[in-house]
């Protein structure tokens, strides 16, 4: 199921993940120091968006610097209730990513929302219409976040 | 702690967010799209990778198409003394891509470090578990490794409005 990938590929997925320059033409840039031309890395990038290797190219933001309001939570949720759980939290737009994980506390989300009361709005509209208490666990201080995997 | 963006610095979130324009001139791009001069876009989104508003410019990859197939959250009950310690020293191995402190809720959750750790099976997993493991020593008074099973909803973080002055 892995997709194909060439060398060149790789070169291009490694050195993408390590930046990208704010300038007039910066794919030529970029191109030059992997020995490709303007055009082949343009059609590089699209080709492995197209593919589904690449998710995103272009900035990431931080959306804590963005004046909204985030948290990681958590549901404790047996499997019979788990799709009635999961359908409430998809019509939830705050509900960013959910993960179903191998856990007692199973669904594990993320919140976001304009303001800082918006998160205990949601939470307490989540345990009202789930009917389970939402384990809340904001972030304190982050060490860092940044993934960089060798392709 | 930066405060909110102006209705400009918006603008342009809400024109890149997905994603930059795959032309030779992508700011130029952008520029068009916002009714704004390149340079002043171009220079406001360097004020913004200054500030950390933008991380980064770049790719992301999906893990699953690399060959990462396995997704480990490994949380930490490490002493609250040394936690920013140790937490700063997680981050920099290659394997963690986040790592933050987090608040215990007592009597359930035990656990104020987190550090996602992805590798191309579970074994690779624990055994970069190990590492941490090994690092925090006797700081570690217990931890687990959580594996997901399901992706069930992956909208990402997007603003919706082009602004709010």
């Amino acid at each position: 199921m892995q997709p194909e990938m060439d060398d060149l590929d790789r070169a291009v997925i490694n050195r993408l993940q390590a930046g990208f320059p704010v300038c007039d033409r910066p794919f030529a840039s970029v191109a030059e120091g992997i020995g490709l031309s303007e055009d082949e890395l343009i059609a590089r990038v699209a080709g492995l968006l197209e593919r589904g290797i690449l998710t995103r190219f272009g900035p990431l933001y931080n959306a804590d610097r963005m004046g909204g309001a985030f948290t990681l939570a958590a549901l404790s949720v047996a499997a019979p209730d788990v799709n009635r759980v999961t359908a409430i939290l998809d019509a939830l737009p705050e509900v960013a990513h959910n993960y179903e994980r191998e856990h007692p506390w199973n669904l594990w989300f993320v919140l976001a929302t304009d303001s800082p009361d918006g998160i205990g709005k949601t939470i307490a509209r989540i345990e009202a219409e789930t009917g389970h208490p939402v384990l809340n666990l904001p972030k304190e201080r982050e060490y860092f976040v940044e993934l960089k995997l060798g392709a | 702690m930066t405060g909110s963006l102006d209705a400009i610095d918006r603008s342009i979130v809400v024109a890149t967010q997905g994603g930059l324009p795959l032309t030779p001139r992508p700011y130029h791009a952008i520029a068009e799209r916002v009714g704004l001069p390149a340079d002043e876009v171009m220079e406001r989104i360097k004020r913004m990778l200054a500030s950390g508003v933008i991380r980064r410019i770049g790719a992301v990859p999906n893990h699953y198409a690399l060959g990462y197939r396995a997704n480990g959250m490994s949380v930490w009950d490490v002493s609250d003394e040394r936690v920013d310690e140790l937490g700063v020293r997680i981050g920099t191995l290659d394997f963690v891509s986040h790592c933050y402190r987090r608040p215990r809720r007592l009597p359930g959750w035990r656990y104020n470090l987190f550090a996602m750790v992805h590798g191309k099976s579970r074994d690779e997993v624990q055994r970069k578990v190990a590492e941490i493991a090994a690092l925090l020593g006797d700081a570690n008074r217990g931890h687990e490794v959580i594996y997901s099973t399901r992706i069930l909803k992956k909208t990402g973080l997007r603003l919706t409005k082009p602004s709010r002055v």
